[in-house]
This record gives C-alpha cells, structure tokens and sequence, in this order.
C-alpha cells in the first residue's frame, strides 16, 4: 500500500455531498497537486483528509494507519500537518511564538526544528519577536507554513498556499516548498495557479464536480491537450 | 493643603480601589469572551459565591477554635479562589460545556449564563439568608493613617484596601508573565486569536478552557471577597458590579485581559472623579473667586454613581466599538 492512500472517499458539509468516491495516492517524499476548476472539491478533499469534513464513505490511510474521521487535534502528534488557505496565522502572537504554538504537541527540545524553520524562511528570523498580524502577505504565508513544519511532519496539507500573492512571491513560496520536499516531507497541495504548481509536482490530480478528472505525472498533464484545454485555461 | 489630601482619598485611592475590583471582574469575564466566545453574564454572582466561600471558610476555622492575628478572611482567601475555580470548573462542565458540544449559539449560551446567574442569586439566599454580613467578625478592621506633608488630614487606607490593591498589583503581574512565558498562557492566547488554528495545531483546547475557569472564577472570588471585606457581604453584591464589569471588558476591548485591567481603572476612576466634590478643591481660593462657591460641586450625585459606567459604555460603543486595546466587536 502507498504511503498516503485515500480509496472512494466520499463526503461533505452537513447533507451536502461534494466529493464523490475520490482516490488519491502518494508515495513517501513526493510532491501531489490538486487542480480543478472552482467547485471542484479541490479544498473540502484536503480538509476531509485532515478531519474537517464530515466523510461519509471511503478510507484514508498512511502508512497503513486509517486515519479516516480522525479528530483535527489529533493529527499534529501524528505528525500531520494542515496549512489552510485563510486564518491561517496568530495574528497577535509573534513570529516566536505563532512557531511555539506549531510545537505544542510536542514535548522535546524543538530549538533545532525552528532554527530550521528560520532556515528555511530567512526574512522570519529578523521578524522573530514581531506581532505575526502586522507582516506582509508572503511573510504571514511563510508563518503559516512554518508553525506547520514544527512537528517535522511526515505529510503536509496545503491549501492554496500562493493565493492571493504577487507573483514574485508566489514563485518564492513554490521555491520554499520544493525546499521543504527535499528535506523529506511528503506534500499534498491545493493550487489555483494550476501551470507553476503542476510544473513542481510528481503527481498531480485534476478534480472535477468533486471526482478524479486525470491523475499522471505532473508532467503529463501539463503536455496533456485534453487538461489544457479545459483545465488549464488552453 | 487638607483638601488636596481629601481629594488624594475621596478620588485617587478610591478610583484605585474600586478601579482593581472592576480590573479583576473584567480579566475574567474578557478571557472567558476570547475563549468560549460568549458573555458570561453570570460572573459578577461567582464573585459573590466566591465571597461567601471565604467567609464560609474562616467561619468553619473560627468554629475549630482557630485563631490568628491577622484576620481570618485574609488567611481563607486564597484556599476560597481555588475553591471557586473548581466551583466555576463545574458549572462550566455542567452548564455550559453540553451547549458547546452541541454547537450551539452563543446567544444560546449567554441566556444559559443569565439562568446560572438567577440560579446562583437564589442558591446563595437559601444557604446565607438575604442579611448582610461582616466578613471581620473575629477582629476589627486595622486602619491606616499615613500622614502626609504640610497637612493635618492623614491619607486613609484600611486592611482590606491595602490587601486589595497590592494583591491586584501581584495579579496582573503574575497575569501578564503567564500570558507571555508560559506554554499554557500562549496557548490561550492562541485560542483567543484562532480558536480553529489552535485545534489543528494539536493546542488541547480543554486545558485552555479550564485555565481560564481557574483564572476567572479565582480572581473573581478575590474581587468579591476583597470588596465585601471593604464594606459588607450581601447576597446582591453582584448587582452594581456586573455592570461596570461588563463595562470596562468592552471599553478595554473584548478579549483583550490588558485592555481589562485598562478598562477597569478608567471606569473605577470616572466613578470616583465624577461623584468627587470639587466644591472642596475650589474652597482655599474661595476669596479670589467672582462667584459664590456652592457647597457642592459634582458631575452626578453619589446615588447615580452606576449611570457613569452606561455613559462611557454607551460612547465607546457608538464611536470605538473595538474598545481601547482593538478588542472583538460584539
């Protein structure tokens, strides 16, 4: 069985089915993305593998554990993670302390994962004891991804991580996730900017009316006429 | 020169005094916001229980025939603020934990609080009676005289106020250091920020919700303890208090336990400044002055003291609806 591995998964908001018997697999270190046109189910599939969705068929398992209707405080120690695409900050604690909050399932020194973290995004460093609400957009991203990586996750969830950043920061974002991957983390991650993030991925997955539209390589499906045309904007 | 020293009394230590009851309700009743989401309209009748735990409590020492030379609500309080955290703990898990757990509104919540709050009026009357009591009923109250320069009026501080006014010193101290340094006080705040960030992040929310019981209920307890110990313990306590409480929470900004603390003082003080006689400041120059001096010379007479709370509360809100410190907007 794959690392991550969702079979039929089917569910949605109260009565509301939006996905219907979805499958998804990923190997361990590999980078999945999700496309699809708005309404898809692109963001409710993410939030149903985290617990946030009320799934009313299939399973979801990694690494053999069924972690199918988990409770969302449980993933942190089982070294989950879950960047959602708004609020997705402590806006009056600081860069320090929004980073603590990321560890605190944790119960071991962590100073070396946040000098890591600090690694990784170096403009958080200078900014470590500053209110995270009062950073620019691509900074708060990069707090967000960061109290994320505090577990040292084995997978990440990430929801439309570049929405609504310029495109220069967008690209430093993708350029800070492929940093991440390479450090060993398997990623699964919602993009509307379909081309830069399919282009990074080893596994990209179209959604459509909330049901697999095309699974290949990343890409395959960029060269794919068929995706292009209607997912892709031709 | 007396007069000065009547105005450092009548407004200054007594805006100080009143001002730190207020802070300690409202640090309860802002945290109690920024984590559960609802107003805990019960709060000013757990100051009362609270109250009545410290006197229940030195009475039950006095009665085994202990006794000590300082007086025995000064000793039982703090055993009296564990108590009412866990009091407050219980009506938590049994009142209002069952409406969260069903997801209700928080609307739904506040009416349950307004219930808790006649509950515990009529609870406290069937155990206590309806009379008035004295917490220093096994010694009288010690009162300090504290002269001060070039007058022949001493500033006037007693037992209980000095208590109160250090302890609330100690508190918002030991309040801001917890919220700062410690691993639980970030949590809460992190709750307050974001309560959904802080569930997938692994934050246990029941240890957040029971730490801000514990914080709630005990500085509640020392607040209505304190206060009653100043003047007398009645059943009622609660009613001028829940007001200005809920006052200086939404002036402070909602959520925000520093602007609490701020809220608390600013409506203390306006109290005391604005029933302040400032008839007697103006009367050594009354000789210089072109008109008559009145006898009395105040913004609102004692009586309507409680009206000063509803006008600030009434300008914060239509022109700063976030309260001083950028709180949440009810």
């Amino acid at each position: 069985m794959s690392f991550l591995s969702i079979a039929d998964l089917t569910g949605g908001y109260g009565q509301m089915t939006i996905l219907n018997s979805v499958n998804l697999s990923l190997e361990k270190g590999e980078i999945g993305v999700i496309v699809g046109p708005n309404g898809a189910g692109k963001s409710t599939l993410l939030k149903a593998m985290f617990g946030l969705v009320n799934v009313t068929g299939g399973t979801i398992t990694i690494e053999d554990e069924d972690i199918t209707r988990l409770p969302p405080d449980r993933f942190a120690s089982r070294r989950i993670a879950f960047v959602p695409q708004e609020y997705n900050i402590f806006p009056t604690l600081t860069v320090n302390e929004n980073l603590e909050m990321g560890a605190y399932s944790r119960s071991d020194d962590f100073s070396a994962i946040m000098e890591h973290v600090y690694d990784i995004f170096p403009p958080l460093r200078d900014k470590r004891d500053q209110v995270a609400g009062e950073l620019s957009g691509g900074q708060r991203q990069m707090v967000a991804v960061g109290r994320a990586l505090m577990i040292e996750p084995r997978l990440l969830l990430l929801d439309e991580p570049t929405a609504g950043l310029s495109p220069m920061f967008m690209s430093e974002i993708f350029d800070r996730v492929i940093a991440v991957n390479r450090t060993g983390v398997t990623i699964v991650m919602v993009e509307q900017n379909a081309k830069q993030a399919l282009a990074i991925a080893t596994t990209g997955f179209v959604l459509a009316n909330g049901a697999n539209a095309f699974t290949d390589t990343g890409k395959n499906l960029l060269a794919n006429p068929e995706v292009a045309k209607s997912f892709l904007g031709g | 020169m007396a007069e000065f020293v009547f105005f450092l009394n009548k407004a200054v230590l007594s805006g100080l005094i009143i001002g730190s009851i207020y802070a300690l309700g409202a640090i309860g009743l802002t945290l109690i916001f920024g984590i559960l989401r609802f107003a805990h309209i019960a709060h000013g009748d757990v100051m009362t229980v609270g109250a009545f735990f410290t006197l229940a409590l030195a009475g039950i020492l006095s009665a085994m025939g202990f006794s000590s030379p300082i007086p025995l609500v000064l000793i039982t309080l703090i055993p009296a603020m564990a108590l009412t955290a866990a009091f407050s703990i219980g009506l938590d898990r049994i009142f209002y934990k069952p409406l969260r757990d069903r997801g209700s509104q928080p609307i739904i919540i506040v009416m349950a609080s307004i219930g808790v709050m006649l509950m515990l009026q009529g609870v406290v009357r069937i155990f206590a009676g309806t009379g008035t009591r004295n917490m220093f009923f096994d010694q009288p109250k010690d009162i300090y005289r504290i002269p001060f320069p070039g007058s022949t009026r001493d500033l006037v501080l007693t037992e209980p106020q000095l208590v109160l006014i250090v302890f609330t010193f100690v508190a918002v101290i030991a309040l801001h250091l917890f919220l700062t340094r410690s691993r639980l006080g970030k949590a809460m705040r992190a709750v307050s920020d974001n309560a959904d960030l802080a569930l997938i992040s692994g934050i246990n929310i029941d240890h957040v919700v029971k730490a801000t019981w514990v914080i709630g209920g005990g500085l509640a307890c020392a607040a209505g303890s304190l206060l009653s110990m100043d003047v007398f313990l009645k059943p009622d306590l609660s009613f001028n208090l829940l007001l200005p409480i809920f006052a200086a929470t939404i002036v402070g900004g909602i959520g925000q336990p520093y602007g609490a603390i701020a809220g608390g003082f600013l409506i203390g003080f306006s109290e005391t400044l604005a029933i302040f006689n400032w008839s007697v400041l103006l009367r050594p120059f009354k000789a210089s002055l072109p008109f008559d001096l009145p006898s009395s010379i105040a913004l609102v007479p004692t009586e309507y003291k409680l009206t000063v709370p509803f006008v600030i509360l009434i300008i914060v809100l239509v022109y700063r609806p976030t309260g001083i410190f950028k709180g949440r907007v009810l």
